[in-house]
């Protein structure tokens, strides 16, 4: 598949407001879903390590 | 086999193997994604009818599949947690279900797009969009059902009965648009005959299509792994885990 140049490549025949559109929508929903997914991670671990610590004292 | 699948049902044993596992997963899913989006791009031909606006489909039918699969997987365990009581069943089918409302998102979107060149319009009450986005209902349905009672088990049953019922959608979807006659066109790639595309597509599809199975396992993997810190907070083994880790 020969694009000839970049600009041919973005435009997607006239049509890259759709395909690139598509694609970056699927981008962010894929980066969101990871970013939650490390916020409720650390979120998670401070929460727990907490609770051990507290344990301990008493 | 038997005792082997016993102990990794134990999520003290499943933890760390899940863990080094999930790097793995991640890593195949970034090197599967770039093959994928190389063919996609730039060995695919462009479409006969469709021109350019066909590549949509490397994303859209990838995300449809995972879509309902991920919800029949997830029926799966949520099932097997029910009959068998075991932990880690629950656990699993709460760990995919967000990742699985993400592809059915994505599928609805990219499906949104390409229909509005395809067919003129964004949106149509089709059975194939119609049900694809009851989908995405019964994934958010099982998510806040989950979510709302505060006793594990009882959500988890709760749960259960709601993905179970729910999975009679799944194959209304895959055959809606063999049952009635929809905007949506019918299958390109089927098990019982060959795939209606050129080959270059196809392979460009799949690929994509492997990429979103392996993000998916590195994804409920790493989500089950914090169910099951979350669950087991006052076990040994999870004071074992994060004191390693303070």
């Amino acid at each position: 598949m020969n694009w000839g140049s970049w600009s041919n490549f973005f435009a997607m025949g006239g049509r890259g407001f759709y395909v690139w559109g598509a694609y970056l929508i699927t981008l962010i929903c894929i980066v969101a879903e990871l970013g939650l997914l490390a916020r409720h991670k650390r979120t998670l671990r401070q929460r727990l390590t907490q609770m051990l610590r507290l344990n301990k004292q008493s | 086999m038997a005792i082997n699948l016993f102990k990794f049902s134990s999520p003290a044993t499943f933890y760390p193997v899940a863990g080094k596992l999930i790097p793995v997963f991640y890593g195949l899913a970034a090197i599967l994604t770039v093959i994928g989006l190389y063919l996609s791009f730039f060995v695919a031909p462009t479409d006969a009818t469709q021109g350019e606006v066909y590549r949509i489909i490397f994303i859209h039918v990838p995300a449809a599949w995972m879509s309902m699969f991920i919800y029949l997987v997830m029926a799966g365990w949520a099932g097997l947690g029910l009959i068998l009581n075991t932990r880690l069943s629950s656990m699993m089918a709460q760990a995919l279900a967000p990742t699985g409302a993400m592809f059915t998102f994505v599928a609805l979107v990219t499906g949104a797009f390409w229909g509005k060149l395809a067919w003129g319009t964004w949106w149509d009450w089709d059975a194939r969009m119609t049900s694809e986005l009851i989908l995405l209902f019964l994934y958010i349905g099982y998510m806040s059902l989950t979510a709302a009672i505060d006793d594990v088990r009882r959500a988890d049953k709760a749960g259960a009965i709601l993905a179970l019922v729910g999975a009679v959608n799944v194959p209304i979807i895959y055959f809606s648009v063999k049952w009635w006659n929809t905007l949506h066109q019918g299958a390109s790639v089927s098990l019982i005959r060959a795939p209606s595309m050129a080959k270059t597509m196809l392979l460009g599809m799949l690929v994509m299509a492997l990429a979103a199975w392996m993000y998916s396992i590195a994804v409920a993997l790493s989500r089950a792994r914090l169910i099951m810190l979350e669950r087991e907070k006052n076990s040994a083994w999870v004071q074992d885990v994060l004191e390693k880790k303070s």
